[in-house]
């Protein structure tokens, strides 16, 4: 077994599990504003009132009663997704991207009738999904056509984008790629693949499965080194710009880029996980210093972008 | 002027960390409660209770109370007298309790609580022979008693052999025609024929008073043993069993003759007794006999409280321990536990099922409630319809396991019912979501993090310094509050990401 010293993470600028809940969650995030986040109808709300482009959201069961009207309000709808509006970690994300006669079809190609649906919109409304176990709304979803070119470093998953944003700062992003060990899910440490993207210019940097480097995808076989992201600018504005919307000192963004609407927030996490520092194979800690140490305040979106281009390139 | 939380949080966890320990070397310097535990020694708790029903006229009760023999020790004495005007005096070197009231009307009793412990075994002082009443018997009687005595003597060559030959035969169904000719006479006791006997053979005796001590009994009354001196010694003998020599569990009460309670203007009049047998440090009870009565901090302490609840106290005061373990294996090592504090009520259960058995127990239902709720989960049941059905069926398992363990003998496994029944069906509703979830691994994880953590608290709870500690210095309670605040403050990396970022630098830094 190898270990590192803590002399050695200070020396990087590593953030840890204690540092990032007292000194950035503890210190920039107020609890009040939490509900927002945690909560995906309501940021989904607050995002559009500011005009910014999320999935399209198809309906919302909100009673175990309203389970019934399922099948009215989805419709003729091929291609959806049902998840709960408070849940973590991917739970409770059922992805259909196709309908043959009375079955559905999922991601991994396996069927579901109309009833294991329903079964599913009530476990989430019964809060199996959700923080704590309390009670949930179920929402329903369009289900986002993303971006052919990424197709290849995924396996049965959507890829996104998690940027860090510090006091509106993008300070560290880093693209999630599903693989069969993740089940679809993208999550790190369920073995999913992250990659460092440089804020920059949006090129990947480095791969991680497991917090070690690799080199390729180990379900496409597709190299990871020569991603470059198109629409990076966008992705980042849109990304810093909820800052304005939720007041949070420290979150992450999960951004999807769409094949027609381009980059749009999936979600947004209050405690976003230290796994990015491996994808990028740098330390989260000394970047949060260097935009503690900016003495201007009150800057435009773009020009907060530009500021944290020009200090995190790599 | 406002003062940042950093330097909040340094004042705070100081004054805090500072008052626990000074408070603490204060008792043990000044008052000299021992830091250690040291020996242990067993302390009986007496509650005699005096019920009486008052007849018309003044009441007066006195009671010779207990004097300190045999290496038993005495203190911590209380009485309780509500309404009576109440002294303790000195009457030819007993020390009499008396209680007096110029009317009542209702049936009352009178407490009086004090502890004991036998500090060494050493033999009853050696006091003299009191003189030999004959007893004055009617003609018949003098004629049985006569043939008894000489029947005795004949197997016996001393006072000590005749008496045993004497509690012998009164212990046989067949005792003799004259024995039970003594024994008829319903105004005669056992007792008093056997002090007859006595008499008449010349051998000097008298009684002595106590009590058998048994843990938990709330009615036991006074026992009479008898004392015989065969010139030069002492012998005491247990009338109701025959056997020689003073019993190890008898505390005395009153040796030699006379009454130990009497009631003037009252009847029905009864002395019980309620007993609790407890274990403490040598050092602690020493330092309570002298000191109990005079500080106001010891007055204001835990020891102040019944029994009942200092046992609750002294389980109470262990969670703290339990916590700070969990709390430091969570932000220093960074171990995964299934909830924040669920391996503190493991480890509770732990104290009372013992290590090994209990973890048997816990993987065991768990283990068994998991196969269960994995078939529930099939049956799309609503989420507190499936806990609720979790609860019944982790009872049922924990009825199961008790009764089947009792048939087969296995008595340890009984102490299942000590295992928190919500606690299991919470751990096992966590851990199948998790399974779903995350997976079995994950499950592995947290289950094996949280037994861990778990039985770390265990060993920590049930050593005697730590039990010794909490309970006699409960200030430093206050200490641990303020490192517990200071831990909230740290910063610094977990262990388990010494490991987790090994890879991490550039391969060419």
């Amino acid at each position: 077994m190898k270990w590192t010293t803590p002399s050695k993470l200070r020396r990087q600028g590593i953030l840890g599990m204690n540092s990032r809940n007292v000194d950035f969650i503890g210190r920039s995030n107020d609890r009040h504003l939490y509900p927002l986040v945690d909560n995906k109808l309501k940021t989904k709300k607050a995002a559009l009132q500011l005009g910014m482009s999320v999935p399209s959201l198809i309906g919302v069961i909100e009673t175990q009663h309203d389970v019934k009207l399922l099948k009215q309000r989805l419709g003729d709808v091929k291609q959806f997704v049902i998840k709960p509006a408070q849940g973590s970690g991917g739970k409770g994300i059922l992805v259909i991207t196709d309908r043959q006669g009375d079955h559905y079809i999922k991601t991994s190609s396996a069927k579901l009738n109309f009833r294991g649906i329903e079964r599913h919109t009530s476990n989430i409304l019964s809060g199996l999904y959700s923080l704590g176990g309390r009670t949930d709304v179920a929402m329903i979803e369009a289900l986002i056509s993303f971006d052919p070119a990424l197709s290849k470093y995924t396996y049965e998953g959507v890829p996104d984008i998690r940027v860090i944003i510090y006091h509106g700062y993008p300070v560290m992003a880093m693209m999630r790629c599903s693989t069969h060990a993740s089940d679809g899910k993208a999550n790190l440490h369920q073995g999913a693949v992250g990659v460092g993207i440089d804020i920059a210019y949006g090129h990947s940097l480095y791969a991680v499965q497991n917090d070690r480097i690799i080199e390729k995808h180990p379900d496409t076989d597709c190299h990871f080194h020569d991603i470059k992201l198109a629409n990076w600018d966008k992705v980042l504005q849109l990304a810093s710009s909820c800052y304005e919307m939720t007041k949070l000192g420290y979150f992450g963004a999960d951004i999807v880029l769409d094949k027609k609407k381009g980059p749009v927030i999936l979600e947004l996490n209050a405690r976003p996980g230290l796994a990015i520092q491996m994808a990028n194979q740098t330390g989260l800690k000394k970047r949060l210093k260097a935009i503690d140490n900016l003495c201007q305040q009150n800057l435009s979106v773009d020009k907060r972008i530009q500021l944290a281009q020009h200090l995190f390139s790599n | 002027m406002k003062i940042s939380p950093r330097l909040q949080i340094s004042l705070v966890t100081g004054i805090l960390i500072t008052f626990g320990l000074a408070l603490t070397l204060y008792k043990n310097i000044e008052l000299g409660f021992p830091l250690s535990p040291g020996q242990q020694q067993t302390v009986w708790k007496v509650e005699s209770k005096i019920s009486f029903e008052p007849i018309d006229g003044p009441v007066n009760i006195s009671m010779a109370l207990p004097q300190a023999q045999a290496g038993w020790q005495l203190f911590n004495e209380h009485f309780a007298s509500s309404g009576f005007s109440f002294i303790v005096q000195d009457k030819q070197g007993v020390r009499q309790a008396e209680w007096a009231r110029r009317s009542l009307n209702q049936k009352t009793t009178l407490h009086y609580k004090f502890e004991i412990y036998q500090s060494n075994t050493i033999d009853l002082e050696n006091i003299p022979a009191p003189n030999i009443i004959t007893p004055e018997l009617t003609p018949d009687r003098l004629t049985a008693m006569k043939s008894v005595v000489s029947s005795l003597k004949q197997h016996s060559n001393s006072p000590v052999s005749f008496t045993q030959n004497l509690l012998e035969k009164l212990l046989l169904d067949d005792i003799g025609q004259n024995a039970s000719f003594l024994l008829a006479n319903k105004e005669n006791s056992k007792l008093s024929v056997i002090m007859d006997i006595l008499a008449f053979a010349n051998v000097p005796h008298h009684t002595v008073k106590g009590i058998f001590l048994e843990d938990g009994r709330r009615r036991q009354t006074i026992d009479t043993l008898i004392e015989i001196h065969d010139g030069k010694h002492w012998h005491i003998f247990n009338p109701s069993s025959g056997e020689k020599g003073l019993p190890e569990n008898f505390f005395i009460w009153q040796r030699g003759a006379g009454s130990i309670l009497n009631v003037m203007g009252g009847k029905d009049s009864r002395l019980e007794f309620a007993l609790v047998k407890n274990t403490l440090p040598l050092k602690t009870i020493l330092f309570l006999e002298q000191h109990v009565q005079e500080q106001l901090l010891l007055d204001f302490s835990i020891y102040s409280l019944p029994v009942e609840q200092q046992g609750v106290f002294k389980g109470l005061l262990l969670i703290p321990v339990g916590a700070l373990v969990v709390v430091l294996l969570r932000v220093l090592v960074g171990i995964r536990t299934a909830g924040t504090f669920m391996p503190i009520l493991i480890a509770l259960a732990f104290v009372q099922t013992t290590l090994l058995t209990g973890l048997f127990i816990f993987l065991l239902v768990v283990g068994i409630g998991l196969w269960i709720r994995y078939y529930l989960s099939y049956l799309n049941l609503l989420l507190v319809a499936r806990i609720t059905a979790v609860v019944i069926v982790v009872i049922l398992l924990m009825a199961t396991l008790s009764i089947v363990s009792y048939k087969l003998d296995l008595d340890q496994l009984l102490t299942v019912t000590f295992l928190p029944i919500i606690i299991l069906a919470w751990t096992i509703e966590r851990m199948s979501i998790l399974w779903e979830e995350e997976g079995g691994h994950e499950v592995l994880i947290q289950g094996s993090g949280s037994l861990f953590a778990a039985t770390l608290s265990y060993l920590l709870m049930s050593a005697e310094l730590v039990k010794h500690l909490t309970f006699n210095f409960p200030e430093l309670m206050i200490s641990l509050l303020g490192f517990v605040l200071l831990l909230g403050r740290y910063t610094g990396y977990r262990l388990v990401e010494l490991h987790r970022f090994r890879y991490l630098g550039r391969p060419d830094e």
